[in-house]
């Protein structure tokens, strides 16, 4: 029994789908959506290096790089507004961010 | 059959540390669980034989991101007990959606083959190490992608402390300026000191 691409993507299906769930399951702290978005890029990263080698084409680990970019990118100007946020108002509940009525 | 074995020890510790993230009582935990998920990922990349991308894993998000997350879930005083009050209500249109999730993707893949049939797992050409091989083809056919991550970096770093910053009212404050500006002829004032009256 030997491992193949279908094994790769099983997992990363799995980690993709549990960082959904995550998101639904914590609407109200925002820091575990931070993570659980975090979780889904992992998922995203271990599908192009696992094409990236089974296919025998760089191109998907460099595309894996630029995701970890954006990923560290993002994680960073999430935290930034989470702290400004809670330096505003006391609390991390995203449910109530709803004073702008857009 | 080693490798087999490894895959499997890997892949079931991330799923595992994924669901407590998850579903963990305390954030610093979650966090602690995101370290390890993040290892394990790195050990299957590496077993993919993607060398650098387990490194750069491992220095960016264990040694960047992690801690990053674990400084803000430090620093702000946060009820987190209250935060999870409506953990359980959400908790079955979480599960439907997930579960409908893995079965579309499962199905997906199963059912789907390759337009190139798929090789034996070869991360780079042979001679070549894998951050080599990167290397070459980030630096040459990839550069202006490379430059512009780069670019959004430098933003994100801008973005942060621009955010962050703030300038309060009423702190004293060090101005080398004025300091370095001054004469003795605005510091220094002679005043003639009358006995028992001294200097208001």
């Amino acid at each position: 029994m030997t491992v193949g691409l279908t094994q790769y993507l099983i997992v990363a299906a799995l980690l993709f789908t549990i960082g959904v769930f995550g998101i639904f399951i914590n609407r109200k702290n925002v820091i575990i959506i931070l993570m659980s978005i975090e979780l889904i890029l992992l998922s995203v990263n271990i599908n192009f290096v696992a094409f990236s080698v089974f296919l025998g084409d760089l191109t998907g680990q460099v595309f894996a790089l630029f995701v970890l970019t954006v990923a560290a990118a993002e994680a960073a100007i999430g935290l930034a507004i989470l702290v400004v946020y809670f330096r505003n108002r006391g609390t991390i509940a995203v449910d109530q961010i709803n004073m702008m009525k857009g | 059959m080693l490798q087999t074995i490894a895959f499997y020890v890997f892949a079931a510790v991330i799923i595992f540390s994924a669901l407590m993230v998850i579903s963990s009582r305390n954030p610093v935990h979650s966090v602690l669980f995101l370290i390890l998920a993040f290892l394990n990922a790195a050990a299957l990349f590496i077993l993919l034989g993607a060398e650098f991308l387990a490194w750069i894993l491992v220095v960016v998000y264990v040694g960047a991101v992690a801690v990053l997350f674990l400084f803000v879930v430090m620093m702000l005083d946060i009820d987190f007990a209250q935060l999870r009050a409506g953990f359980m209500q959400y908790l079955p249109i979480g599960a439907i959606i997930g579960l409908v999730i893995v079965t579309e993707l499962i199905l997906a893949y199963l059912g789907w083959t390759t337009a190139t049939p798929l090789g034996p797992p070869t991360a780079t050409t042979p001679g070549v190490s894998n951050t080599e091989a990167l290397g070459r083809v980030l630096y040459t056919d990839y550069i202006f992608y490379f430059q512009t991550a780069g670019l959004i970096l430098l933003v994100a770093m801008i973005g942060a402390i621009v955010l962050t910053l703030r300038h309060r009212v009423g702190v004293k404050r060090q101005s080398i300026a004025r300091q370095v500006s001054r004469v003795p002829a605005e510091s220094i004032e002679m005043l003639e000191v009358k006995p028992g009256q001294g200097v208001s």
